[in-house]
């Protein structure tokens, strides 16, 4: 049970954004990736749950090439969660029946089941309170947690966060966070993008520094933030800190 | 200013008129239903990959949206008259008002499906929706919202365009009724008064109802 990244390349025509990246996740690990912008970071992270198609190598995740020919992309999305940096809640849904529609529809789960399922997950992420408005209604960090309570009611075996805090406000920043932590600390598998240095120190059992579209630098946070070795992880660390 | 008003002869027409203004409505709601289908055909046919169907989409629309309405039913009655292809009054009103209609709520759709945004299918399909379902479950509602006023909209022009039906030798229509009254009595001011009055209560009655709808239907 793994993520395996192979000598991947991702271009958007001329402009080629993942230049040959090889890396493996674990079934209970948390990787985080750190680097500037336009590293290709969030780019990997699309092309892991097919969101984009890649142009050369392979990605499996168990077994399975996301990228093959005959691989139900919709079945496969089911066990990988992904929370983007614009939330994207379903404005026309209020926040119960935004993490509902999907057991509902994609799993076929009863009305009821799918209820309590949405019940269950929004309380995870503190939003008991919530579950009756309209999205509209929530601060940008609720709406973010309801994105994640979104994607965790599909049972996903992986999560995939895509600089879920770098659209809050800073005093937003916190209680998503707080949700992030609770799930790896409850031992689900994540690759989390993120700005937060000292967050991804916190939580990940390995953190990857990303440049130029490739992995300069890969290993716990202790070796890659606390004692870094490639120059550029060193300036990008010090721009950042 | 020597005219003697004479209401009574138009007040004795009114339960005729109302019937008319029943044809009015039935013609303004088909022209509708069918306008929303063609609508959605040339939508989609506006960016199609095949030329013609392209072509074909975008020249109805066009002339739908930049030549006058009383053109569009003028050439379903006389002018397909003159190929040999002839309408009886009623269909060649409502073709000219659905041609009328589906060119200009094919741009309403097409803006509506702009308008929302990518991001929200890219959600929708990362939960492990197939295309048709984040179609249908994510997008058309949101949509649905942006067309909605629009919509309404155009049904309320589409009752004004019924009147043209007179052209077309249409006369059991709110217009034609009146204007069988008038030709017999030349009371022209009391029978069209009162007409106006109740094309705008037709009219009136399609927003409010829309605006009660609305409220109803989006409550986000």
């Amino acid at each position: 049970m793994s993520i395996e990244i192979q000598d991947v390349h991702k271009a958007f025509g001329s402009l080629e954004v993942v230049k040959g990246v090889t890396m493996t996740v674990e079934k209970g690990e948390v990787v985080s990736i750190i680097g500037g912008s336009g590293s290709g970071k969030s780019t990997l992270l699309m092309c892991i749950n097919g969101l984009e198609p890649i142009n050369s190598g392979r990605i499996l995740v168990d077994g399975t090439d996301v990228h093959g020919r005959g691989t139900d992309l919709n079945k496969l999305r089911r066990k990988i969660g992904i929370v983007f940096q614009q939330w994207n809640a379903f404005p026309h849904l209020t926040v119960l029946e935004n993490v509902m529609l999907a057991p509902r529809k994609v799993l076929g789960k009863s009305k009821a089941e799918a209820e309590a399922i949405a019940v269950e997950k929004l309380a995870r992420v503190g939003l008991s309170e919530k579950i009756k408005v309209y999205p509209s209604k929530l601060s940008g960090g609720q709406q973010q947690r309801m994105a994640i309570a979104r994607a965790l009611a599909m049972s996903p075996d992986y999560m995939l966060f895509d600089e879920v805090t770098s659209a809050l406000d800073p005093q937003l920043v916190g209680e998503v966070l707080d949700t992030m932590r609770l799930l790896s600390s409850e031992g689900m598998t994540m690759i989390v993008v993120t700005h937060e240095i000292a967050f991804a120190r916190e939580v990940s059992n390995r953190v990857a520094f990303f440049h130029k579209g490739r992995i300069h630098e890969i290993g716990p946070p202790a070796q890659v933030i606390g004692n870094p070795r490639e120059p550029e992880t060193i300036d990008f660390l010090k721009s950042v800190l | 200013m020597n005219y003697t008003f004479h209401w009574l002869p138009a007040f004795r027409a009114l339960p005729e008129m109302l019937w008319g203004a029943l044809v009015t409505l039935e013609i303004a709601v088909l022209s509708m239903v069918l306008g929303v289908l063609f609508a959605v055909l040339l939508a989609v046919g506006a960016s199609s990959q095949y030329r013609i169907f392209r072509a074909a989409a975008v020249s109805w629309v066009e002339l739908a949206r930049n030549t006058p309405a009383l053109f569009q039913i003028y050439m379903a009655y006389f002018g397909l008259g003159s190929l040999g292809i002839h309408l009886d009054s009623f269909v060649a009103l409502l073709a000219g008002i659905t041609f009328n209609n589906a060119g200009y709520l094919a741009e309403t759709f097409r803006g509506g499906l702009r308008a929302v945004p990518q991001t929200q299918v890219r959600a929708a399909r990362s939960l492990g929706m197939g295309q048709i379902q984040a179609f249908r479950l994510v997008v058309m509602p949101q949509m649905f919202r942006i067309v909605f006023y629009p919509l309404t909209n155009q049904m309320v022009w589409a009752i004004l365009m019924t009147s043209l039906g007179v052209i077309v030798g249409l006369n059991n229509d709110l217009t034609g009724v009146t204007q069988e009254y008038n030709v017999r009595s030349f009371r022209t001011f009391e029978y069209f008064a009162l007409a106006a009055v109740i094309y705008y209560l037709l009219a009136k009655f399609v927003t409010v109802s829309a605006r009660l709808m609305a409220w109803r239907l989006f409550r986000y």
